[in-house]
């Protein structure tokens, strides 16, 4: 019997008022695996990455972590659980500085009072091993470049020890060379026995990085792929929907992989 | 000795720096409000040599505390990026509470005092739950408040119109106690500067023990010594006419407590946090319902406190207490202070050097007989350049985020 994942849906729904964006959503993410969610504008990627965070709660469906159902319904939840993400508006507060950013939400505490010498310590001990190249940990987040502002969100999701990572786009608005750091963290990261849900649009980093591939068409599953296997325009015209191939799967769900 | 001096030098320069690195970067902190305020000084100075008297900036220094303790309150709200319009209303109807249990009623002052402050918390906390339920803008709400407190305090006085309070009560003492004796406020300002250096010392040497970046030890001692080089000319200043008022140490104490809250607390974080982005909080999982009603609240106490402490000035409560530029004045000094209108930035201290600026104006007009009119369009103008310098340094700001 091979170990549960780390975390599966099992027919989320998720709507907004009268439009369903989320439809019967399967997914799983497995300890040391990159599993990479694809899928066009509007699919529902971001959504289900808030449903999985809390931010934005499914209203229908099973969440299991390791096996066991759980109700992820508010960040908090998600948190406790062990899962981090990273959003694509990064979600950071522009006029705290970077150790405030950091621990935005669960600040250490000493006497009663916050304990900033203690905050930066392990800010820049997580940094350190980020990043080349420290940010000012004092000026605002607003005055730092975006590639920094990203490592910033990166760090932040990392700073609880979480056993899954969500990141939307990390990558989107990056340089080469500050995608390159980012993908080799992730990379790290799996070796370290993580789980990683990477959302992109560049099916090179895709490629290059993710073992498994889910598609998303108008809030479905259109498709799993083992992208070691997978052509390229396999993936491809699943994104676009130029297959329909509609997952109808036994009782073993996604066992088929 | 000169190695010294060379050592301090090269402090200040260091100081110098980070001062123009800040510049750069839009951040500049209370820097136009003290110059506003010199401007101000060394004009009235220049119209009437008594000015800048010990009499009059004793005086000074205790007419800011009422509206200065309600622009506290504000600089709470602004730091979330919302305005309370009915503080004027709360002081008044806090004041108006106070003055019918005591003179008519004869409940204890302590016992009036407490319940005055506690009707204040009470309006605020309801605004504050209405607009984190609602989600409605504060500013709406709180007009909503403005006419509804009003109200009440109106129908709390009832027919009696004014209502005189005790000239030797403990409420009209708060504004006309000084500390005759001059040790107090040279021995207050000892501890203030002593405490500043412990605290960052304590700071520098835990910093050097786990080997991270702290400040020089030079660096702490020009700063403590420019800090205790101001508070002894304040106290010197003060003791030349009738010594430390009450009303002044009161003042000082909270905005000094207050800073701590928001800058060193949980609770202070969170506000500055929902100030940034509240998406961002309600993700990082902060309570944003409980925090909105809190600040909201601290700023319905704090009017209620300033509320006393104007009462305290005229000893007497009238239906006027509360109205008037009272709401604009309060809400002018946290913004000419340096408190950002769009939120998250600011201090306390900013409703000090705020109320500061305003009240030398009117006290300089006072003393040179310039008519009000002028007085509004020049305070009007101040605000309007504070607003202008709060929204540049912003964009600048984020335009060094991007380059």
């Amino acid at each position: 019997m091979p170990d549960p994942p780390l975390l599966a849906l099992r027919g989320v729904c998720k709507r907004f008022g009268v439009v369903e964006v989320l439809t019967d959503i399967e997914l799983e993410i497995h300890s040391g695996q990159v599993v990479a969610l694809l899928g066009d504008n509007g699919a529902g990627k971001s959504t289900l990455v808030k449903a999985i965070s809390g931010v934005a709660p499914a209203e229908r469906g099973v969440i299991e972590w390791r096996g066991r159902p759980v109700h992820i319904r508010r960040p908090h939840d998600a948190r406790d659980l062990g899962i981090a993400a990273v959003y694509q508006d990064l979600a950071l507060c522009g006029n705290l500085d970077v150790v405030g950013n950091l621990f935005l939400g669960r600040e250490i505490r000493r006497f009663g009072f916050l304990d900033e010498v203690e905050m930066e310590r392990r800010t820049r001990q997580l940094l350190e091993r980020l990043t080349r190249g420290l940010p000012d940990l004092r000026g605002p987040v607003v005055s730092l470049s975006s590639g920094q502002r990203q490592t910033v969100a990166i760090a932040r999701s990392l700073l609880g020890d979480p056993r899954v990572l969500l990141l939307d786009e990390p990558t989107a608005a990056l340089g080469f060379e500050q995608t390159t750091e980012v993908l080799d963290l992730v990379d790290r990261l799996r070796d370290r026995g993580l789980g990683v849900l990477l959302i992109s649009h560049n099916m090179g980093d895709v490629k290059a990085l993710a073992d498994r591939a889910v598609v998303l068409r108008l809030g479905r599953n259109n498709g799993f792929f083992d992208v070691n296997t997978a052509s390229q325009e396999q993936i491809v015209s699943s994104i676009t929907g130029a297959t329909e191939n509609v997952p109808r799967r036994p009782a073993g769900r996604e066992a088929g992989w | 000795m000169v190695k010294s001096m060379r050592a301090v030098a090269r402090g200040a320069w260091s100081a110098v720096a980070t001062v123009r690195r800040k510049l750069r970067a839009g951040e500049l902190g209370s820097l136009p409000v003290v110059l506003v305020l010199a401007v101000v000084w060394i004009t009235f100075q220049c119209l009437n040599q008594n000015f800048l008297s010990p009499r009059n900036l004793s005086n000074l220094s205790v007419d800011i505390v009422g509206t200065g303790l309600i622009a506290v309150g504000i600089v709470f709200v602004l730091l979330l990026g919302q305005l309370d319009l009915s503080v004027g209303s709360i002081s008044g109807l806090a004041a108006a509470v106070f003055a019918v249990l005591n003179v008519n009623n004869g409940v204890p002052e302590w016992l009036a005092l407490v319940v005055a402050v506690l009707v204040g918390t009470v309006a605020g906390t309801v605004q504050g739950y209405s607009i984190a339920r609602t989600r409605v803008p504060a500013f709406v709400v709180t007009l909503a408040g403005l006419l509804t407190w009003n109200g009440l305090m109106l129908s709390v006085l009832g027919d009696s119109g004014t209502v005189n309070l005790d000239e030797d009560g403990l409420v009209a003492r708060l504004t006309s106690y000084y500390f005759t004796h001059d040790a107090v406020a040279y021995g207050l300002a000892a501890v203030a500067a002593g405490v500043v250096f412990l605290v960052s010392d304590r700071d520098r040497r835990r910093r050097r023990a786990l080997g991270m970046p702290h400040r020089s030890l030079r660096g702490i001692l020009v700063r403590t010594a420019g800090l205790a080089v101001l508070a002894f000319a304040v106290a010197y200043l003060l003791n030349r006419f009738q010594g430390l008022p009450l009303a002044l140490l009161i003042f000082l104490v909270l905005v000094a407590a207050l800073d701590v809250v928001l800058r060193r607390t949980h609770y202070g974080r969170q506000v500055y946090a929902l100030g940034g982005s509240i998406e961002a909080s309600r993700r990082a999982s902060i309570d944003v319902t409980w925090v909105q009603t809190a600040v909201l609240a601290t700023s319905g106490t704090m009017a209620a406190l300033g509320g006393l402490f104007l009462a305290s000035r005229i000893t007497s409560v009238s239906q006027a207490s509360g109205s008037g530029v009272l709401l604009v004045n309060a809400i002018a000094a946290a913004v000419i202070g340096g408190t950002s209108l769009f939120g998250g930035r600011g201090t306390t201290w900013s409703a000090v050097l705020g109320m500061l600026v305003i009240q030398s104006i009117a006290s300089g007009m006072a003393i040179t007989d310039t008519p009000p009119a002028l007085q509004f369009v020049i305070t009007g103008g101040v605000l309007f350049a504070a607003v202008v310098i709060d929204s540049l340094s912003r964009r600048s700001q984020e335009a060094h985020g991007r380059a």
